[in-house]
C-alpha cells in the first residue's frame, strides 16, 4: 500500500482557493492510481479551517490536516514549508501536490528543498509508477515537457487553469486532524513585515472586460493616447507587450505576457502587436481577440479571431469616433 | 556590499518555437541567445546597488562554453567578475544545478569573503522550475524571498517588496546575507555602451567544470501544445473598418446596442 497523497489547499475566509481545488483534483487522480489515501493539508489562517473542511465534502479527501503552531501565520513561508515537510515525513507521504500559483510554487519549492527532492513545477498530467511520468509546462505553457520524476517523496505543483474539476461526488466531508509541528526560530525568520493595499479606483487589467493592448507599432508613449481613448469609451484598461514596457512607453505593471500579467477579458484588442509567444501566453485566455495590424502575415493573426489590416493610428481613432457618433445619435 | 547574480543562457524565441527532429530540444540554429528577462533585471539591480553603495559584483552561470556571451553581456553593463560553470550542453535538473552553484559559491566565499546578497531571476524563461534560488538559499542556510519587484538594501538587512495577487504590496525585511529572486519590472535594464562592451571582452572569466549529476527530474522530450492556430477573419482594412468593428463589439456584448 502506497503512502498518502497530500494536497496543499490554500484557504481564505473558509473557502479553498480555486487553483488549490484544481491541484486537489489532480492529486485525487494520482491517489486513485497509487491506491494511497488522499489527504489535504490546509494552508491559511487557523481560525478559518472548520469551514474549509465542510467545503471539501465530495472531493474524495479522507483526512484534512490542520497544522498547529502558536507562532505560525500565513505570512511565514519557511514555517509552512517546514510544517508541510514534517507532515509529509511523519505520514510517509508518497507525494505532496500544490497549486502552481506564484505563492504555491514558492511554498512547494521550499518544501522540496527541505526534503532534498526536486519540485516538478506546473504539471499538467501525472502517471505514477516506479518512476513517475509527468508532463509539465515550459516557457509559461508555450511548450510542454514530458519528464520522469524519481524521488523519495514526489513534490509537484499543478499548472493553474489546466485541470478540470469534476462535480462533487457523494464522498463525505473529511475528518479534521491536527498535526503538531516543531518550528525553529530560523523557520520563522522570513515573514511579511509590511503591507500596502491596492490602489483604488483603477480598472485592473486582470479584471477588465475589455483590454486594449499596444505593441511596437504604437511607436511611442504618446502614441498610447489613441488606445487610452478607446479603452475609456469601452470601460476597459490599457496594456502592452514587453517591447512597450522595455522601451519605457508604459509602466511594467501594464505588461501582458510571460513575465507580466495573464489576462482573460471578453475582448482583447491587440494594436500593433506582432504576437511573440511570450505575449500570446498572457492574452490567449481572452474570449475574443481582435488584431489591428499593418501586416496580414503577423503571428498574431494565427491567434486572433478577427483582424483589421491597417495603421492602428488611423484605425483606432476611427473606432473611437464611430462609438461616439453612435452614442450621440442614439 | 558584495553581490552575486546567477543567470541562465536561454534561446531568444520569437513568434514560434521549432523543435529538433528528435523532439528533445528547441531548434536553435536560427535563434539568438539571451538570459531570462527576470535575470536581466537582476543584473541591472546589482549594478545599480553597487553604483550607489559601493562594493563588488559577480555574475555566475551554469551552462555550455557559449554561455560566456551572456556573462560578457552582464559585464558590459557593469558587473566586474564572472564565473562559468561549464557543462557539456546536457540539461541539468534543478537539484543538480543548485548543488553545483552552492559548491561554487562556497569555494568563492572561502577565498573572497561572503556575498551579502545573491540575486536570481524568479524563474528561468525556458524550464520554469521556480526553485534554484530557494534551493541555494536553503543549502547555505540564508533567508530567501521570491518574486521581488523592489529592493532597498541597508547596512545589515534588506527590505524586499513584491506584489500580491490582489494588486497590493507586501514587504519582507531580511537580515544579510540573503538570497532574493527578482521579477522583471524591478527596474528597466540599460543597454550596454560600446566602451562597456570592449571592456567586457577583455575581462577574465573564472571557469570550472562540475560533473553532471542526476537530481531526480529528467527531461524525456518536448512537444508543442495541441495546435490552437486559427486564421483571423479580416473584417476590414484601414479606418473604413470602424463601423464593422463597432458592430463586432456590440455582438460580443461589450458595447450597448
Amino acid at each position: 500500500m502506497s503512502g498518502p497523497v497530500l494536497a496543499v489547499v490554500a484557504v481564505t475566509d473558509g473557502v479553498p482557493e480555486r487553483a488549490s481545488v484544481e491541484a486537489l483534483a489532480l492529486a485525487r487522480g494520482v491517489a486513485g492510481s497509487t491506491g494511497g489515501a488522499l489527504g489535504a493539508v490546509l494552508f491559511g489562517d487557523p481560525g478559518a479551517m472548520r469551514g474549509a473542511v465542510a467545503a471539501l465534502a465530495g472531493s474524495g479527501v479522507s483526512t484534512a490536516i490542520a497544522v498547529e503552531h502558536d507562532r505560525l501565520t500565513p505570512d511565514h513561508p519557511d514555517g509552512w514549508a517546514s510544517a508541510i515537510a514534517q507532515v509529509a515525513e511523519s505520514r510517509g507521504a508518497a507525494a505532496v501536490v500544490g497549486a502552481g500559483t506564484e505563492r504555491g510554487n514558492d511554498l512547494l519549492a521550499r518544501v522540496a528543498a527541505r526534503l532534498d527532492v526536486p519540485l516538478a513545477a506546473n504539471c499538467l498530467t501525472v502517471e505514477p509508477g516506479e518512476v513517475w511520468a509527468i508532463s509539465r509546462q515550459r516557457w509559461a505553457g508555450s511548450l510542454i515537457e514530458d519528464c520522469r520524476l524519481d524521488a523519495r517523496i514526489k513534490v509537484l505543483t499543478v499548472a493553474p487553469n489546466t485541470v478540470a474539476v469534476g462535480a462533487p461526488d457523494g464522498s463525505p466531508a473529511p475528518a479534521l486532524e491536527t498535526a503538531a509541528v516543531t518550528l525553529t526560530d530560523a523557520d520563522l525568520a522570513v515573514h511579511v513585515t509590511g503591507r500596502e493595499a491596492p490602489e483604488r479606483g483603477k480598472i485592473s487589467l486582470t479584471d477588465a472586460k475589455v483590454v486594449v493592448g499596444g505593441g511596437r507599432g504604437v511607436g511611442s508613449g504618446e502614441g498610447f493616447a489613441d488606445l487610452e481613448e478607446l479603452a475609456s469609451l469601452l470601460g476597459g484598461a490599457v496594456g502592452g507587450s514587453r517591447v512597450v514596457t522595455s522601451a519605457g512607453w508604459r509602466p511594467h505593471a501594464d505588461q501582458i505576457g510571460q513575465t507580466g500579467l495573464r489576462i482573460a477579458p471578453d475582448v482583447y484588442i491587440a494594436c500593433g502587436i506582432s504576437g511573440a509567444i511570450q505575449h500570446i501566453v498572457g492574452c490567449k485566455a481572452a474570449k475574443h481577440i481582435l488584431a489591428i495590424n499593418t501586416d496580414p502575415e503577423a503571428p498574431i493573426m494565427g491567434v486572433a479571431d478577427y483582424a483589421v489590416i491597417g495603421d492602428l493610428h488611423a484605425v483606432v481613432p476611427a473606432i473611437s469616433a464611430e462609438i461616439r457618433r453612435r452614442s450621440s445619435s442614439a | 556590499m558584495n553581490i552575486l547574480v546567477c543567470v541562465k543562457r536561454v534561446p531568444a524565441t520569437g513568434g514560434r518555437i521549432v523543435l529538433t527532429p528528435d523532439g528533445t530540444d528547441i531548434d536553435t540554429r536560427y535563434l539568438g541567445f539571451t538570459v531570462s528577462p527576470h535575470e536581466e533585471c537582476a543584473v541591472e539591480e546589482a549594478v545599480r546597488i553597487v553604483e550607489t553603495r559601493g562594493g563588488s559584483t559577480t555574475v555566475l552561470t551554469l551552462g555550455p562554453a557559449a554561455a560566456e556571451d551572456q556573462l560578457r553581456d552582464a559585464m558590459a553593463i557593469g558587473i566586474e567578475r564572472a564565473i562559468l560553470l561549464e557543462t557539456d550542453g546536457r540539461d541539468w535538473d534543478p537539484v543538480a544545478t543548485a548543488r553545483a552553484i552552492v559548491e561554487a559559491i562556497r569555494a568563492h566565499e572561502t577565498t573572497n569573503g561572503p556575498f551579502d546578497l545573491i540575486l536570481f531571476g524568479n524563474e528561468s524563461a525556458d524550464s520554469g522550475g521556480f526553485q534554484v534560488g530557494i534551493r541555494v538559499a536553503a543549502a547555505l542556510g540564508r533567508p530567501v524571498v521570491t518574486g521581488i519587484k523592489s529592493l532597498a538594501p541597508g547596512e545589515a538587512s534588506v527590505v524586499a517588496r513584491r506584489e500580491t495577487a490582489a494588486g497590493g504590496w507586501e514587504s519582507f525585511e531580511l537580515p544579510l546575507p540573503a538570497v532574493v529572486t527578482v521579477k522583471e519590472g524591478i527596474n528597466l535594464p540599460r543597454y550596454p555602451s560600446v566602451p562597456g562592451r570592449l571592456r567586457a571582452k577583455k575581462k577574465e572569466i573564472e571557469r570550472s567544470t562540475p560533473a553532471w549529476a542526476s537530481g531526480g527530474l529528467e527531461k524525456v522530450s518536448l512537444r508543442l501544445p495541441a495546435a490552437e492556430i486559427t486564421q483571423a477573419e479580416v473584417i476590414g482594412g484601414g479606418p473604413e473598418a470602424a463601423p464593422a468593428v463597432v458592430e463586432l463589439l456590440v455582438r460580443i456584448g461589450v458595447l450597448d446596442r
